[in-house]
């Protein structure tokens, strides 16, 4: 059965629902993977693989009596564990809420239960996804599969590393600034932030309410579409969610064609100061495109220069009020000190033990740029910025059909390289921030791998609101055109891990 | 607590002129609450009605009560508010325990509604009209118990208990802009304001409006200028006034209070005072300042609020009459005199009285009772509650009484009886034999009884002593507890003498 873990998910819910092979045994060989790997690789925050084999034979039962019938059905998927599970502690990567089990199930987690994919459990994160590493998890970092010295992306580098090692064919993720799409490309995965809106964000700790975003990631295109399939559609619990349907996108990852299609080029994400190996794929998939029959046009965004500064200063803003909830009166950790308990020592207390360095000083940079005499400086200023990008979107929208760019600048660098020098770290996001601005879908595809030092590099695509579709049917026949030229597909470089 | 020196009112008035400021916070009757499904329902056990989102656990949203919003939007037109096309809301952060999520939905810089203004009356007749600066919708916060400690607030107490029932409780905060040239009504009108939006929001139905449950809720500002002084002077915001008469003494207090320390040459500070009922004095509470900082920005949670044009003009069609309208008709419909009509007013009886009429009394009778021995028993009980029988039944002791089935004493004994929850009066008169008797037969008998022992009396009626009757009536009364129709029996009386 090792061989199920190397199956895509659709590959895997075909096997089921042909009977071939049943959902616990899927699920069985998953678990089994992770008991081999994830020692070294610590994708997981959490497993109970009992609960896991149980669902699964429970998914089992109702197929067979025809009681599901969800394209994905029997197929295990992991959670990114910023989103509530009634069975499993929810910890956003933080002490403050060290083992803390939530009283209700987030609303993508119940659509995945629904649908009968069993959980394997719940992946690691930078604390209340804020970082590009996974180094600011509390619970220490997970590893990249391609090079366990390196991180694997932040913050859902659990979910990136679960996929790209085999622990799971799925998981969920939840993009603010990239949080999907660049673990995708430093793991050779792929990895889709929705339109704002298009996924319920019920459930899932919020960091930034008006950019969080939450995902699918997976190991090719078709099964991250299948997956965006599953968890999408309007929720009456969140007055973000959209009220319209966004079509298959399914249907759109099984296109395979671009003819015809305007591909823009993004003037100030065209490459420029990148890592040479990252810049040379993203040329060469331009040429495969305009190859294909696709038209390669430039768009200027001249206010994405003030993107990352206007990011910086509306994240921590919401954050500093969306953390404002942890105050150890209803629930997670709570730090008495010796002497005086009032209640503000008790909550100061809880904050100071419970939240680790990222976090408080997004907490602290938030709650300056709100205060008043800073706020049309800082916060007012961020917004009109926010403003001026969805004005170059629109523009460049009316030029081209998709936006294409380097997912990140360089690939997956080493562990320490920036935990140090935060505006180092925050540059990562220099690609993958404005579609959260914007509130416009994006994806990161594989787009081969660095000369330099043969790791993954992605490429981004980026579509107007609601068009989530343009971006499976571009990312589809990328990555076939892509499997074409390397004679396999890129997770398939990907160094085999010792075994334990 | 240290009694603060007060001037004298009327030194006061003559001193500086007075600026009130009124902020009424409106607790809305909806079903559930604003952001949530919990119920929306006062006394249940502590942290029943509760929920991921009310208590603000991890990952939970908001999403707006749309009840809540018509509710906001009708309270804006009868305040004759814009209501505006489109409304964020914003959050207002501070730590507070009562606060789950530590910060307060609110609006801010987009109320729902702005720019109205109301006409109240005052005792004395004159109507002033105050101008509306806003109506908000917002959340209330839960309810704090601090245990132990002398003072019961929050500084001192050993621990504290939280029930978060009402914790996101829909609020519509009403705010009014200054007010001038109230002069020494100031604290009349604030409290005839105050009993002007109960009035409106009971009436449209949108709120239970008990200010003793804190459904309706007022904080005052009151602050003195020097006559002719531009400037407003510092003002005070008083909190906990949950009376129409606390929020007149309350004013009153801090007009006379800002006086003296004025007149001495001292400053006010700009502060959060809480009015003490038993006291009657208020004391100071937290500094407010403008370095408060609220770091107000909009509710990322929530879309805007965008009512069309056509529910706004669908809630427009749906309001009741204005309380001055409605004062002008019932003043014309009743009949009473002015002085009559402003008393009903003041006692704030004109609900009972026009439901008693509605139930079928004459507006005069209904008037009696309520005013007379209803408020006399009001009164004298301990809480000053209203007492516990419904304008239907006042109706129908004052037809008992038209009717001649009882007289008015024993109309007072059936009320005991009604009051004491035996029934309706017709079923107490029934149950006990009360109704006034008026059989020929058995009054003859009694007439003839007593005349046995006053022999004199029948000739004295017919030299046209009529005073002579009333001792055999009294002694007809005596003999049948007072269940004999007085009337009748002089009437026979006077048949019996001219035979
Ligand atoms: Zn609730």
């Amino acid at each position: 059965m090792t061989d199920l873990i190397r199956k895509s998910a659709s590959e895997l819910a075909e096997l089921i629902s042909k009977g071939e092979v049943s959902s616990v045994e899927v699920t069985r060989a998953h678990l089994d993977r992770s008991a081999a790997v994830d020692g070294a690789v610590h994708s997981y925050l959490y497993q109970n693989p009992e609960a896991s084999l149980i669902a699964a034979a429970e998914v089992d039962r109702a197929r067979a009596a025809g009681e599901i019938t969800s394209p994905l059905a029997g197929v295990p998927i992991a959670v990114k564990d910023n989103l509530t599970t009634t069975d499993a502690p929810t910890t956003s990567g933080s002490k403050i809420l060290q083992g803390w089990v939530p009283p209700y199930d987030a609303t993508v987690v119940k659509k995945l239960r629904a649908a009968g994919m069993p959980i394997l459990g719940k992946t690691n994160l930078d604390e209340f996804a804020m970082g590009s590493s996974t180094e600011f998890s509390a619970y220490g970092p997970s590893k990249n599969p391609w090079d366990l010295t390196r991180i694997p992306g932040g913050s859902g580098g659990g979910s990136s590393s679960v996929v790209s090692s085999f622990q799971a064919p799925l998981a969920i993720g939840s993009d603010t600034g990239g949080s999907i799409r660049f673990p995708g490309a430093v793991t050779g995965t792929v990895g889709t932030k929705p339109t704002y809106g298009a996924v319920s964000r019920y459930g899932l700790i919020a960091l930034a309410s008006s950019l969080d975003q939450i995902g699918p990631v997976a190991r090719n295109v078709l099964d991250t579409a299948m997956l965006q399939d599953v968890i999408a559609g309007h929720d009456p619990h969140d007055s973000t969610s959209l009220p319209e349907s966004l079509g298959s996108m399914t249907a759109a990852a099984l296109k395979q064609d671009v003819k015809g299609m305007r591909i823009g080029v993004i003037k100030q994400l065209s490459g420029e100061g990148f890592q040479p190996g990252v810049a040379a794929r993203f040329k060469e998939s331009l040429n495969l495109l305009a190859a294909a029959g696709a038209e390669i046009v430039e768009v200027d965004c001249p206010s994405f220069e003030y993107a990352i500064a206007a990011y910086y200063l509306i994240l921590p803003a919401e954050a500093s009020s969306n953390l404002a909830k942890f105050d150890s009166v209803r629930f997670g950790m709570r730090v008495e000190p010796n002497e005086n308990a009032t209640i503000e020592r008790v909550m100061a207390a809880t904050r100071e033990a419970g939240f680790g360095p990222e976090v408080k000083r997004r907490i602290i940079l938030g709650t300056y740029a709100l205060s008043s005499g800073s706020y049309d400086k800082f916060y007012g200023a961020a917004l009109k910025v926010r403003t001026l990008i969805q004005r170059d979107f629109d523009a460049a929208f009316a030029k081209a059909d998709v936006l294409v760019s380097p997912t990140a600048p360089t690939t997956a660098f080493k562990f320490g390289d920036k935990i140090d020098d935060p505006l180092a770290m925050y540059l990562n996001d220099i690609a993958t921030i404005p579609a959260n601005l914007a509130g416009i879908p994006g994806m990161s595809v594989p787009n081969g791998l660095a000369d330099e030092d043969g790791l993954p590099v992605g490429i981004q695509l980026l579509a107007p609101a609601r068009e989530d579709a343009r971006l499976y049917q571009v990312g589809g026949w990328l990555e076939k055109a892509h499997e074409e030229i390397w004679g396999k597909r890129m997770i398939d470089f990907a160094p085999e891990l010792e075994v334990k | 607590m240290a009694k603060a020196e007060l001037m004298n009112y009327e030194q006061a008035l003559e001193q500086f002129e007075v600026v009130i400021g009124l902020e009424v916070h409106v607790e809305l009757n909806t079903n559930t609450k604003m952001f949530c499904g919990c119920k929306n329902e006062f006394g249940n056990e502590p942290n029943t009605n509760v929920c991921p989102i009310c208590i603000a656990l991890p990952g939970a949203l908001p999403a707006v009560n749309k009840t809540a919003v018509e509710s906001s939007i009708k309270i804006g037109l009868a305040l004759g508010c814009e209501i505006a096309p489109t409304g964020r809301f914003a959050r207002k952060n501070y730590f507070y325990p009562d606060l789950a999520k530590n910060f307060q939905t609110s609006q801010y810089d987009e109320p729902i509604a702005f720019e109205g203004s109301l006409d109240v009356e005052v005792p004395s007749g004159k109507v002033h009209t105050v101008l509306i600066e806003r109506a908000h919708m917002e959340e209330d916060a839960g309810k704090l118990t601090h245990i132990g400690g002398s003072t019961g607030r929050i500084q001192g107490a050993e621990y504290s208990l939280v029930d978060y029932n009402r914790a996101g409780v829909p609020l519509v905060e009403i705010v009014t802009k200054p007010v001038y040239g109230a002069g020494a009504e100031a604290p009349e009108l604030a409290a005839a304001y105050v009993r002007s939006i109960r009035e409106i929001v009971k009436g449209l139905g949108v709120s239970d409006a008990r200010m003793e449950r804190g459904n309706v809720r007022c904080d005052a500002n009151v602050s003195l200028r020097k006559h002719g002084a531009e400037k407003l002077g510092t003002r005070t915001e008083t909190k906990n006034v949950n009376s129409l008469r606390s929020i007149e003494r309350a004013v009153r207090y801090e007009i006379q209070r800002q006086a003296h320390i004025l007149a001495n040459g001292g400053t006010i500070i700009q502060e959060t005072r809480h009015w003490h009922e038993d006291k009657g004095a208020t004391s100071a509470g937290r500094p407010k300042s403008d370095a408060d900082d609220y770091r107000y920005f909009p509710e990322p949670d929530l879309v805007p609020v965008q009512p069309s044009r056509e529910l706004i003009e669908a809630l427009r069609a749906t309001l009741p009459e204005k309380p001055a309208d409605r004062r002008k008709r019932l003043a014309g419909e009743w009949g009473f005199s002015e002085l009559e009509f402003r008393d009903v007013v003041n006692a704030d009886l004109l609900d009972q009285i026009e439901e008693t009429v509605t139930a079928g009394a004459k507006p005069q009778a209904a008037r009696k009772w309520w005013m007379g021995e209803l408020a006399r028993i009001a009164n004298e009980s301990e809480e000053g509650a209203v007492p516990n029988i419904t304008p239907a039944q006042v109706a129908e002791l004052a037809k008992l009484i038209e009717d001649g089935k009882i007289n008015d004493r024993l109309a007072r004994e059936v009320l005991g009886y009604v009051l004491a929850g035996e029934g309706s009066p017709a079923e107490i008169v029934a149950a006990r034999g009360l109704e006034v008797v008026s059989d020929d037969g058995a009054l003859i008998a009694a007439i003839e009884a007593a005349l046995a022992s006053q022999p004199d009396v029948i000739p004295a009626i017919r030299e046209g002593r009529m005073q002579a009757a009333g001792q055999v009536i009294g002694a007809v009364m005596k003999a049948m507890a007072g269940s004999a129709d007085a009337a009748r029996v002089r009437e026979l009386l006077i048949e019996m003498a001219n035979k």
